[in-house]
């Protein structure tokens, strides 16, 4: 379980030198098993995450995990205390192979036919794929699936994941979602899924929304799913249909 | 001959960082230990032989030769040697062989030991070599440890060399120079790698002559400066003909480390094809972050970083 306590944010636009408010008072109980944060393109959510993994630190409010007050751990500390979080835009190495990485994220020295078996279940022929430098030579669909994998292979308690179905439109949704099944069904933690997807919303046993750097809404899927669809659809016939 | 003395576990240990041998190798090899020959073995497709004019060797490769390799280490565990060593390759046609060379320096002493290393090659037609070069240096005196390798290759028609060359640590300052002249639908490929700590001082200079028609290379060189260690990289491709050339320097640079990089590309023929690139800066903010998330700390991270990097 993850408690967010008043968690604010603020930086300073370069250009206009004025303070801008990312997250505002944010207070947040993630306990079940799938929760999807949602909401506009610079509302606050990548930025919620990366205070979550402790990449970002809040100016004020407080985090628990599993009622540990973390707010003063580092990343590596938060890591090792059982959050994993997985980057909207995976990083590239020089060197370093996808097999180094999944033997980094697992925290021991394994097998290939281990790190084979994360591969296969986020579908890359391992075989192919063990023994790539992870670097420019991969696509940034590949890359995605490399990082669920990592995080599958931590198997932590509480994992993050920023648009994890970006970028990976040749890989059917139903086989990321059995990732994520299989991940808690081995963990039995949280899952904290940023995405815009409605299949992704869909399997959420909560749904968060996230406007302005505030919770403008938060509850089971039931609840907030209707209002945001008939919200979305009302949005897309203004605009003129765009999308 | 007389019973040579038994290294001892210094030697040793330097012999198994340069060369990768725990003992004497089989087939042909040629030990330099303290300035003299140790022991040389010649194969019945490779001779060694000593020079006689000055300190050295000349490898003889038959034409022909397949899948045998050459180990040449140098060993110094002696404080305050300096010595210039001649080694020349000679290698025959359609060969494909493997030569593993290194130098290894342990210097416990107040005084500076050295080692320069003339290494020239010349590749026969159509034949295939591998060179791996380590140098490596240890001891806790304050004598620095010094290497000067030069190596010059020559590629007949239709040859090629593969030069894996390593310097990780312990040296105090080099100055690495490779020269190459490359005939006919000849190949240079070229991975150095060096890692400079403390205030050493490593200075590597490539001069490619693409003189025959369809011929090309590649030169890579990666490196990591830390500390005050300072780093000079100099590449000078010329493209007489119809041929392909590329260089790329990429570093990391750490603390208060200098790395410099110089890249010269000429093409005096309108077919040349010539690249360079080079990259210097220090190690990304975001991979680090992404392994301190895997449960690494900084210090872990910029390591794994690191020897990826070098692998």
């Amino acid at each position: 379980m993850l408690e967010l306590k008043n968690v604010t944010y603020t930086v300073t636009d370069p250009k206009t030198n004025k303070m801008r408010r990312i997250l505002d008072d944010v207070s947040l109980t993630i306990d079940d098993g799938f929760v999807a944060i949602t909401g506009p393109n610079g509302s606050g959510k990548s930025t919620l995450a990366k205070v979550i993994a402790g990449i970002v630190t809040p100016d004020s409010g407080r985090i628990y995990l599993d009622g540990e007050d973390i707010t003063d751990m580092n990343i590596t500390e938060r890591s090792r205390a059982g959050i994993s979080f997985a980057f909207q835009q995976p990083v590239r190495f020089k060197g370093i192979t996808v097999k180094d990485l999944i033997s980094l994220a697992a925290g021991e020295k394994i097998s290939v036919a281990e790190a084979c078996k994360f591969l296969s279940e986020v579908g890359l022929c391992a075989k192919e794929y063990v023994n790539r430098e992870v670097n420019e030579s991969l696509s940034g669909g590949e890359l995605k699936r490399i990082e669920i994998a990592m995080i599958n292979a931590r198997g932590t308690k509480f994992s993050v994941f920023d648009e994890p179905e970006a970028g990976i439109d040749l890989w059917s949704f139903n086989n990321l979602i059995k990732v994520f099944e299989k991940m808690h069904e081995r963990t039995h933690g949280n899952i904290l899924i940023i995405s815009h997807q409605e299949r992704i919303l869909d399997i959420a046993d909560k749904i968060v929304v996230i406007a302005d750097g505030k919770v403008a809404a938060y509850g089971s899927k039931s609840e907030i799913l209707p209002e945001l669809l008939s919200a979305q659809a009302s949005c897309r016939f203004a605009s003129g249909g765009e999308e | 001959m007389a019973e040579k003395k038994k290294l001892d576990e210094l030697q040793l240990n330097l012999l198994r960082e340069v060369a990768g041998l725990h003992e004497v190798p089989e087939g042909a090899y040629s030990i330099r230990v303290d300035g003299e020959m140790y022991g040389k073995n010649s194969s019945e497709n490779i001779v060694i032989e000593k020079k006689t004019d000055k300190p050295g060797i000349d490898i003889y490769i038959k034409a022909g030769t397949k899948n045998e390799s050459v180990h040449i280490p140098v060993i110094i565990a002696e404080s305050g040697l300096r010595e210039l060593v001649y080694n020349d390759f000679h290698i025959g046609e359609d060969a494909d062989v493997v030569i593993i060379a290194g130098c290894g320096i342990h210097n416990c002493g107040v005084q500076d030991s050295e080692h320069s290393g003339i290494h020239s090659f010349f590749v026969g037609k159509n034949a295939r070599i591998k060179y791996v070069e380590k140098h490596y240096g240890d001891g806790d005196g304050n004598g620095k440890n010094v290497m000067n390798p030069t190596t010059v290759v020559l590629l007949e028609e239709g040859a090629y060399m593969e030069m894996e060359t390593t310097q990780i640590k312990g040296v105090d300052s080099t100055k690495r120079k490779t020269e190459a002249v490359l005939k006919d639908k000849s190949t240079l490929i070229v991975h150095e790698k060096i890692m400079t700590h403390g205030s050493q001082f490593a200075e590597t200079e490539f001069v490619v002559d693409l003189q025959g028609e369809d011929c090309g290379t590649h030169v890579v060189s990666r490196s990591v400066a830390k500390d005050n260690s300072r780093q000079l990289f100099i590449s000078d491709v010329v493209g007489n003909n119809r041929c392909s050339g590329h260089t790329e320097c990429d570093a990391i640079i750490m603390d208060n480390a200098c790395v410099e990089a110089i890249p010269k590309i000429i093409a005096n023929n309108t077919e040349a094809s010539l690249i360079h690139e080079a990259a210097i800066g220090k190690i990304a903010g975001e991979q680090l972050i992404k392994l301190m998330t895997l449960g690494l700390d900084e210090k872990q991270a910029e390591e794994q970083i690191i020897n990826g990097f070098l692998k």
